[in-house]
């Protein structure tokens, strides 16, 4: 990608926020952006920021729906993911690498100096990507898994196209011992078998199924529906799309229990509100530095466990103020790039209530609670002007939550 | 995690009926909380505690550098700091003939020499987690090796020691979102930027008023909660303006995320709105790879680390005896380098601790040495001294709690296991 590095963070940031505003199929664009909060990269490390364009596009995206062990093997082998928890440097301790071509050389390197394991990959796999943090795996297992990873590198990181590449040199060719399985050693296809092995693990299965409950139901995910989830995930191997038509037709889902319980992050609540509005974005620039300042800067979460997916995360006193400030801005038209559908936000209304009652329904499909609807009632009574009552309605603690 | 609202007395309500004109806040805010410990009769609470909290694992040995230990360079043949030589930078800062400071941090020197800055080494968690995200859970929620407690520790200090004369920045974090550690019933405030902090101009009066219905009527505990501590904070700060203490002449903060807390930080304590507990925290310690000794990765972060906490000393001149500034981080790293020039997850790592009543000039804690005997689990710096012994420390003896149990459970906080840095 070309384009000073700022610029590149910007527009994946912009377009992201334009995805979620206009992509069509709303429900694909949560899981992408559940996986990528998943399979978490921090832009600004390194060259990131020029791959995650092809990792959301060619690694995240057409595998969402399909076999979870297709979508790990991919990441597994992304420039974006190698480079971002090292494994691209990882190697067996005794062996003779090829100098590797890099633009700058780090000190001392090409010194004869010995290359090593790097261990934070082969942690991450198991404790955020597949068997969860009590997933039962060792010190020990994360050494073996590193060793079975050594190799899996990069080939062109500083040119056009970095793509993934297999250094036999590198890897180290003894035999492994990965939670008690023995992985004969055999070059590349030792990787692939750790894939299996933690894709197709039992834990796996209730670990990535507990984290779409959570993204799509509740903070406390209903005991029951993650059994059902992990129950369709065991059976067909990983279909994702199962697993997420397992969640959705759940009558916990369906009924009336855990309506609008889950707090919208950032994103989902800027991009609600500018859709609720029927805001037209020419310019996402403004909409994606706002999710910053409540807390979810895109694509900059630093460490790999990603943004958290609970109430608390975003319920501060900081994020609600940056979200009524929102809230008021859009409805004023006062967000750069953003311009207000007037007709949506000043309907004509004979009075007061009719005005509250024409912006509520508009703006707050789901209800108000009697004591929102009582203030809202009041100030459009008092003769508040439409834009602001709109504001009121976007600010409001329904409008938070989804 | 819902945050109640007390059913015991509100602040407003205590305000009223002590008699004070809640009127006009014209009066600074520093007499009016006097004159109502004053009313209350309530020891005399102006302390303060900042708490930096360094995520990602911190290198404690590349950063106070034990120059005096064989190993220490044996396992790190490229990224070891050297040791001094006739006061060069390019090589460890003497501190006592056997530790030294990473050059990046000369700034602090001179408050270690004038002995405001003690160290606190081989000091962490004795849980053995190696995941980043448990070990910060565990250091915040200040109970290692439970995953169920649900609240931080410093909330729970807030809880142990009811203040009703405390204001709305009684515990303040300048970050986006609150952090583990003051998560709880008790309120903290969470800003990310002074300047920020509150509902635009352009909004009104009106407007304010109507949100801040809509709040108290909600159901759910945490935007109701929430809602009323943003509102109830940012009235009392548009009365107490803190933007105007500008940094004392001569003061640079360095620029960027951290500098900036640490100056918002100072600006809060020095305009006198009642800031008992601080928090931020600053990333970017994982250092797998590049770390790199004298130059590297590391050295970067230091630089910046060091210049933004001898600038705060220096802002709040006097002041700094009524504040003790506290780093942490969630474990250390390996001893021996990885090969990457970087380190892998470790376990002991080390304290930084400023401020008025602290021992400085001296390393506290006994050094457990980097032997091939002394080294946790064959590969990292041992621990000697528990971070709650450390941290209870801080709070008996300079915020006065006496209920260290309640803020560590399940752990026995006595005199005896303080490393002794605070008098």
């Amino acid at each position: 990608m070309e384009g000073s590095p700022r610029r590149v963070l910007a527009e994946l940031q912009e377009a992201k926020v334009l995805r979620a505003v206009y992509g069509e199929r709303q429900l694909d664009e949560v899981l992408v952006d559940f996986w990528l909060n998943h399979f978490n990269v921090f832009a600004q490390k390194g060259p990131e920021k020029f791959l995650l364009g092809e990792f959301e596009r060619q690694v995240l995206r057409p595998h969402a729906w399909g076999k979870f062990e297709d979508l790990l093997l991919a990441t597994a082998e992304s420039p974006a993911m190698l480079f971002y928890l090292d494994n691209w440097l990882s190697a067996d301790p005794t062996a003779k690498p090829p100098r590797p071509r890099m633009r700058r050389r780090p000190e001392g390197a090409g010194q004869g100096q010995k290359r090593g394991l790097n261990e934070n990959y082969a942690r991450e796999i198991m404790e955020l990507h597949t068997l969860g943090v009590d997933g039962g795996y060792t010190q020990r297992d994360v050494t073996e898994v590193a060793r079975c990873f050594t190799g899996w590198t990069i080939k062109g990181l500083r040119e056009e196209r970095p793509e993934f590449h297999f250094e036999p040199r590198l890897h180290d060719p003894g035999d492994k011992v990965v939670l008690g399985q023995t992985i004969k050693g055999g070059g590349q296809d030792e990787g692939r078998k750790v894939i299996h092995l933690l894709a197709s693990h039992p834990r796996t299965a209730r670990f990535v199924s507990t984290k779409l409950v959570r993204k799509l139901v509740a903070d406390d995910p209903p005991a029951g529906l993650v059994d059902r989830a992990t129950e369709a995930f065991r059976k067909t191997d990983g279909d994702i799309r199962e697993v997420v038509r397992a969640i959705v037709t759940g009558p916990e889902f369906v009924g009336p229990d855990y309506r609008n319980v889950k707090i919208k992050t950032p994103l989902e609540f800027v991009v609600s509100a500018v859709r609720a509005s029927g805001a037209s974005v020419a310019d996402a620039a403004a909409l994606a530095q706002r999710v910053g300042v409540m807390g979810m800067p895109l694509y900059m979460q630093q460490p790999p466990t990603g943004y958290k997916d609970t109430a608390e995360a975003w319920v501060s006193t900081s994020g609600l103020l940056a979200r009524l400030n929102f809230a008021l801005d859009l409805a004023g038209g006062r967000v750069q790039g953003v311009s207000v559908d007037p007709s949506k936000l000043a309907p004509g209304a004979a009075d007061g209530p009719a005005l509250a009652t024409a912006l509520a329904t508009g703006l707050v499909p789901q209800g108000l609670s009697a004591s929102t609807r009582k203030t809202i009632e009041g100030e459009a009574g008092s003769g508040m002007n439409p834009a602001r009552i709109a504001g009121l309605l976007l600010g409001s603690p329904e409008f938070q939550r989804r | 995690m819902g945050r109640e609202r007390s059913p015991h007395v509100t602040r407003r309500f205590f305000l009223k009926s002590s008699g004070l004109a809640l009127v006009s806040f014209g009066v600074a805010p520093r007499v009016l909380t006097r004159a109502v410990y004053a009313a209350e009769g309530t020891a005399h609470r102006a302390k303060t505690l900042v708490v930096v909290f360094q995520r990602g694992a911190c290198d404690s040995l590349n950063t106070v550098v034990p120059y005096g230990e064989k190993s220490y360079y044996a396992l790190r043949p490229t990224i070891a700091v050297p040791a001094p030589r006739g006061g060069s930078k390019d090589a460890a800062l003497d501190l006592d003939g056997f530790f030294g400071l990473h050059p990046a941090l000369q700034p602090l020197l001179p408050l270690w020499q004038e002995k405001s800055l003690a160290i606190v080494h081989a000091v962490g968690s004795p849980d053995a987690t190696r995941s980043h995200f448990d070990a910060q859970d565990f250091m915040e929620s200040g109970t290692p090796g439970r995953k169920a407690t649900e609240d931080g520790w410093m909330n729970r200090h807030l809880q142990a020691t009811p203040d009703p004369a405390a204001t709305p920045f009684r515990a303040v974090s300048l970050t986006p979102t609150l952090p583990r550690s003051l998560a709880g019933r008790a309120p903290a405030v969470a800003m990310a930027s002074i300047r920020e902090f509150g509902l635009r101009p352009v909004a009104g009066p009106q407007v304010a008023r109507g949100f801040e219905e809509m709040y108290a009527g909600a159901v759910s505990d945490v935007l109701h909660g929430t809602g009323h501590e943003a509102f109830e904070a940012v009235e009392f700060l548009k009365k107490t303006d803190p933007a105007k203490y500008q940094p004392a002449r001569g003061v640079i903060y360095p620029r960027g995320p951290y500098g900036d807390s640490l100056r918002q930080i100072a600006q809060l304590i020095k305009a006198g709105v009642g800031v008992e507990m601080a928090f931020t925290d600053v990333g970017g310690w994982d250092h797998h790879a590049a770390e790199g000794g004298v130059q590297g990765q590391l050295a970067g972060r230091l630089r910046d680390f060091g210049s933004a906490l001898a600038a705060f000393h220096r802002d709040l001149g006097d002041r700094m005896a009524d504040v003790v500034l506290v780093t942490m981080t969630e474990f250390g790293r390996t001893v021996r380098e990885n090969g990457n020039r970087g380190t892998d997850h470790g376990h002991a790592s080390l304290s930084f601790v400023l401020g008025g009543p602290v021992r400085g000039g001296r390393v506290h804690g006994r050094w457990p040495g980097l032997g091939v005997g002394q080294l946790y689990d064959g590969r990292d710096l041992a621990l000697t001294t528990d971070f709650r012994d450390l941290l209870g420390e801080v709070l008996a003896r300079h915020l006065a709690t006496t209920d260290l149990a309640a803020v560590f459970p399940g752990h026995s906080a006595a005199a005896g296991r303080f490393p002794g840095v605070v008098t």
